[in-house]
């Protein structure tokens, strides 16, 4: 006399666990996936420890997957500024690949539309950041076959990308980024940053890369929540022509993208901004010091 | 230490030629903290061009956008420095004061001011050969005088002297060697020379990120020498780049 069989559940479609189990964890309840099922059958680990529900297992290495440790950065974008003005908010970033010191690609999209209310930017590498473009292209494919009109907000988007670049961190894998997540949705304006060891903040304006050191001031200095679009992009592209003078791998040619209530997200054209170099001492810079370099 | 001079991709057990370093360590362990620079030097018809970028970088950081890597030795005589800074420096000042003792004791009252190229590139090969395993210097020097006329030394890493038609150096030069060889013409006309030089300087800028900035151009012919600086706007725009807006 067996015990019967549970009915079935009644509740949601379970959906397919989409992420490569490297990323993980996901504590997947038993039987909602069997192939995911399938490869923790031989493990006999212990796992009274684990979720308190009881069902969630423990997460493990896979010892045969690919081992796809970046622990050097080779292709790498650098700078990505980002900030809030009234009503929305925008990411600006060169368009430039560095190969070490080698300008290589010219005319990379470095800031990217995750879906209708999000937008991303990174630096770091380049190929890490094709490989967090794709999982969230899966997450938002996911959105598109439930055909329920709900879309993954800015905020659960940061907040997915926190957990994937932490338990990268743990396994000492990390995807060598630092991500600027921007959006707005239910009238909630969002910009936040996640960074290669899964540290994670949320504020009005954030500067990635070298635009750390030169761009943060003047966004203390300048900004404020409540700007006029024109304003903003005004002080974004001093804060950019900062950043091309002193920042050796980021070259003159920007894109700037925007997200607002309601209308899609845009990204601009490529353009390049004004900087001076005909000052009177740059021409014969030891003139009035001679024995000077 | 009789530690040989390399260039600094060479010497570090992870890079090799074409593998970029980490990101994200200190200063020190990264390639070109001072050696980015393009410079070179060419023989004309009549003259010498030396032609240099003005960007010095530590690190990541431009610590100077417009620095001058072309200095004047003698009247006649001007050097291209690349590499350490603080090295080249020193070098030059102790080439500028050796020659001007030597001549004070060998020339006199003739041609005062004046300097054979060759003396000046020769005192420089000693320093640098002499001190090797202490400097991280690679200079150009350029002149011309009445025995040689023009004349043209590449005095690189290791402190060996080759009189070349023309040369470069420094991180920008890997860039434009296929580019030079390729255009290179003998007694071009001092024009034609001068937009050689600073083409091949804007090629370098657009790829080495270690330079940049303003093109120097330094011509010196028999009746003396000028200088003149080219702003990003006046400099030839290459791939994927776009017009540069001057502030106004």
């Amino acid at each position: 006399r067996g015990v019967a069989a549970p009915p079935p559940a009644r509740t949601m479609i379970p959906t397919r666990v989409t992420h490569n189990p490297i990323i993980g964890p996901g504590v997947v309840p038993m039987g909602v996936d069997p192939a995911y099922d399938a490869q923790y059958a031989k493990h006999g680990a212990p796992t009274r420890h684990v979720a308190s529900h009881g069902n969630g297992r423990p997460f493990v290495v896979e010892p045969a997957t690919p081992n796809t440790n970046t622990q050097m950065p080779y292709v790498t974008g650098t700078t990505v500024l980002g900030m809030k003005y009234k009503g929305g908010v925008m990411i600006a970033c060169d368009t430039l690949a560095s190969y070490g010191s080698t300008k290589r690609y010219k005319s990379i999209d470095r800031v990217k539309v995750v879906n209708s209310t999000t937008i991303i930017g990174f630096t770091g590498e380049l190929s890490d950041f094709d490989y967090t473009m794709t999982l969230l292209n899966e997450l938002s494919t996911t959105d598109f076959c439930e055909d329920d009109g709900k879309e993954l907000s800015p905020m659960e988007i940061h907040s997915y990308l926190t957990r994937v670049m932490y338990n990268r961190r743990n396994k000492f894998d990390p995807l060598w980024n630092s991500l600027v997540v921007a959006g707005v949705k239910n009238g909630r304006i969002f910009l936040g940053m996640v960074g290669m060891i899964g540290q994670h903040y949320e504020d009005s304006h954030i500067a990635a890369g070298f635009g750390n050191h030169v761009a943060r001031p003047l966004f203390r200095e300048k900004h404020s929540d409540d700007m006029s679009e024109e304003d903003a992009r005004t002080l974004m592209e001093s804060c950019l022509k900062a950043c091309v003078m002193r920042d050796k791998s980021m070259m003159n040619k920007f894109q700037i993208a925007k997200v607002e209530e309601g209308k899609a997200p845009e990204i601009s054209e490529p353009f390049s901004v004004a900087t001076e170099w005909n000052l009177r001492s740059y021409h014969n810079p030891t003139e009035f010091a001679p024995g000077c370099w | 230490a009789n530690r040989a001079i390399l260039p600094a991709r060479s010497s570090r057990p992870m890079a090799s030629y074409g593998v970029p370093p980490a990101l994200g360590v200190a200063p020190e362990m990264m390639e070109e903290i001072s050696t980015g620079t393009t410079i070179m030097a060419c023989q004309y018809d009549g003259g010498v061009v030396l032609g240099a970028d003005s960007r010095t970088s530590t690190g990541t950081y431009v610590a100077n956008r417009a620095s001058d890597k072309i200095t004047q030795v003698t009247d006649n005589v001007w050097m291209c420095r690349s590499g350490s800074a603080a090295d080249t420096q020193n070098v030059c000042a102790y080439v500028k004061n050796l020659v001007e003792e030597h001549n004070m004791q060998r020339r006199g009252d003739e041609d005062p001011g004046m300097a054979d190229v060759k003396l000046v590139a020769t005192i420089t090969q000693q320093l640098a050969y002499r001190n090797k395993d202490k400097l991280s210097a690679g200079m150009i020097i350029g002149g011309w005088d009445r025995k040689l006329g023009a004349q043209v030394y590449g005095i690189p890493l290791g402190g060996s002297m080759q009189r070349v038609p023309f040369t470069v150096g420094g991180s920008g030069s890997a860039y434009i060697y296929g580019w030079c060889d390729n255009t290179w013409r003998e007694n071009m006309s001092r024009a034609d020379a001068e937009a050689w030089v600073a083409r091949a300087i804007s090629l370098a800028i657009a790829r080495d990120a270690s330079s940049g900035g303003v093109v120097r151009l330094v011509t010196i012919h028999d009746k003396g020498s000028s200088r003149t600086m080219l702003e990003p706007r006046h400099q030839s725009l290459c791939e994927s780049e776009l017009p540069v807006i001057p502030r106004g």
